[in-house]
């Protein structure tokens, strides 16, 4: 299974550091399926890196590293349930798994199983999003924990409450049956999006979350090849963060027509181009699939002024009529006022501000202070300004309308 | 794996035992529940005008009307299931007539 070589301190941590990128929630996610205990299949998934890094040193690193700890890891999970009385009778009911060696191409990725069962609706989402975090990309409790702005040890329970839950109340591990199947997959698709978004947002500087959201949408692309959603998530990460390195300046957020187009990710624009392509095909179409399109009209036009505007108003149509939000409205609104005209747009959000929906949301104002500035109405697009001023959550944004109010 | 549904609403509905009965709905529920060898047991219970709630503090026994909860929605009845996982449960929860205007809770028994 190994070369036979001693490899150097350098390949063995470079080797380490790639195999829990890639292999981390496979072993995670067979090890629960085996034994059925969350725990245990944690730490002796700890266990084999642990041991990688010093075997690997000693007998060089092995051609399938994923399946070198996987096996381990199997192997250390034998062992410590062999130590007691109730560990000796599962080890009877699991007789498969310690009779044989199965080679390690037969185990299938089980993966699915465990993001299906991490974002089952049964428990409360900040727990899908840590649960997932924690049992598929690795990430430890305390990373997760920052990047959530929540104590360790409050992160630390909320894991060890849904694992709980998953045991106690029944929890299946299973990818869950055909009709049961459209909306689990919207839950997992949502626990996805959010720990993008999370990673999206300022306090994210290393880009660890929105780069796990992009990796485990990439996985559960490579495992629902006939699903079209998944493909539409994966293609909208890739169209939002192919803009992401313009979004602020020094900052201070700069809204989408100001940003330096030249500037944005052409790699990243060109794939999610091609995977939503490739979700469109299967003719199935899904909310993340518009958003996707809507996300491609903006990356692909050369300016604002060249942008598809009565496209981008028929996407959300379509947008409102699959997953309909006032948020959604709103978007809709800026999208009429530049394909048709300022005051039809302004209508349309006057009519979100009368019913109060959005009450809180900061955007609401900002979009309405962006569309009356348009509009030549100063002095009301200044009250706007300040409105959205006292609701804005992050200080880009708050430094960006000080300044729309400035040049006012 | 055991469950308890607990069979909430806020009692304006109120169906009498009869009508209850003679619901379509509650009918294929039952008629579902049994084709899955599933009813352990099973009871109606009376209104919360009939319920009376017993704490004991400081060695004291505190009697009081009504139930312990003032919560919108209250236990109107009980069943017990025996069912594969949370996922049937949740099947069999949805087919309940009360889940369409009050709301079925599933609590795994403690064994």
């Amino acid at each position: 299974m190994t070369v036979g070589m001693r490899a150097s301190d350098d390949a063995v941590r470079t080797a380490v550091d790639a195999a829990y990128r890639d292999a981390w929630g496979q072993v995670v996610a067979t090890l629960i399926g085996l034994t059925g205990d969350w725990d245990l299949a944690e730490d002796c998934a700890q266990d084999a890196f642990a041991a990688a890094l010093a075997t690997w040193r000693r007998d060089g690193i092995p051609n399938n590293p994923g399946a070198w700890l996987t096996t381990t890891a199997r192997n250390r999970a034998t062992d410590r349930l062999r130590r007691d009385a109730t560990g000796r009778a599962k080890l009877r009911q699991l007789a498969v798994f310690v009779r044989e060696e199965p080679s390690i191409e037969e185990i299938p990725d089980e993966r699915l199983r465990l993001i299906f069962t991490c974002c089952h609706p049964a428990l409360p989402f900040e727990a899908r999003v840590a649960l997932t975090l924690r049992t598929l990309t690795g990430l430890s409790t305390g990373e997760i924990a920052r990047a959530f702005l929540t104590a360790e040890s409050a992160m630390a329970q909320r894991l060890v409450r849904a694992k709980r839950k998953i045991s106690e109340a029944g929890i299946p591990y299973r990818v869950p049956p055909a009709e049961l199947l459209p909306q689990r997959l919207a839950a997992v698709l949502a626990v996805l999006y959010l720990i993008f978004n999370e990673g999206y947002d300022e306090h994210d500087e290393t880009r660890a979350l929105a780069a796990e959201a992009i990796h485990l949408a990439r996985v559960l692309t490579r495992l629902m090849p006939t699903e079209p959603e998944p493909r539409g998530l994966l293609a909208l990460m890739l169209l939002n963060e192919a803009r992401r390195a313009t979004r602020t300046d020094d900052g201070v957020l700069v809204p989408l027509e100001h940003q330096d187009r030249a500037q944005w990710d052409r790699g990243l624009i060109d794939e999610g181009v091609a995977v939503l392509d490739d979700a469109i095909s299967m003719r199935r179409g899904g909310p993340y699939q518009v958003q996707a399109a809507i996300a491609a009209c903006h990356d692909t036009a050369a300016d604002v002024g060249n942008t598809d505007w009565p496209q981008i108003a028929r996407l959300y149509n379509e947008l409102l009529r699959l997953a309909p939000s006032p948020v959604v409205e709103l978007n809709r609104a800026v999208a009429v006022a530049m394909a048709e005209s300022i005051p039809a747009g302004l209508a349309l959000v006057d009519g979100l501000v009368e019913s109060g929906r959005l009450e809180k949301y900061h955007l609401l104002y900002a979009t309405r202070a962006d569309l009356l500035r348009r509009d030549g109405r100063k002095d009301e697009a200044r009250a706007a300004y300040e409105q959205a001023l006292g609701l804005a959550p992050t200080e880009a944004e708050r430094r960006y309308l000080t300044g729309r109010i400035g040049e006012l | 794996m055991k469950y308890v549904l607990l069979i909430c609403d806020d009692e304006s509905k109120s169906p009498s035992n009869e009508e209850l009965d003679a619901d379509p709905v509650h009918q294929a529920w039952l008629a579902d529940l049994d084709r899955r060898g599933g009813r352990l047991y099973g009871a109606r219970l009376r209104p919360i005008a009939d319920a009376t709630s017993v704490r004991v503090r400081k060695g004291e026994t505190l009697v009081s009307d009504g139930p312990y909860a003032e919560t919108k929605d209250f236990v109107g009845g009980i069943v017990v299931i025996d069912c594969a996982d949370l996922d049937e449960a949740i099947v069999i929860a949805a087919g309940h007539p009360y889940a369409q205007w009050g709301g079925v809770e599933i609590r795994p028994l403690w064994e």
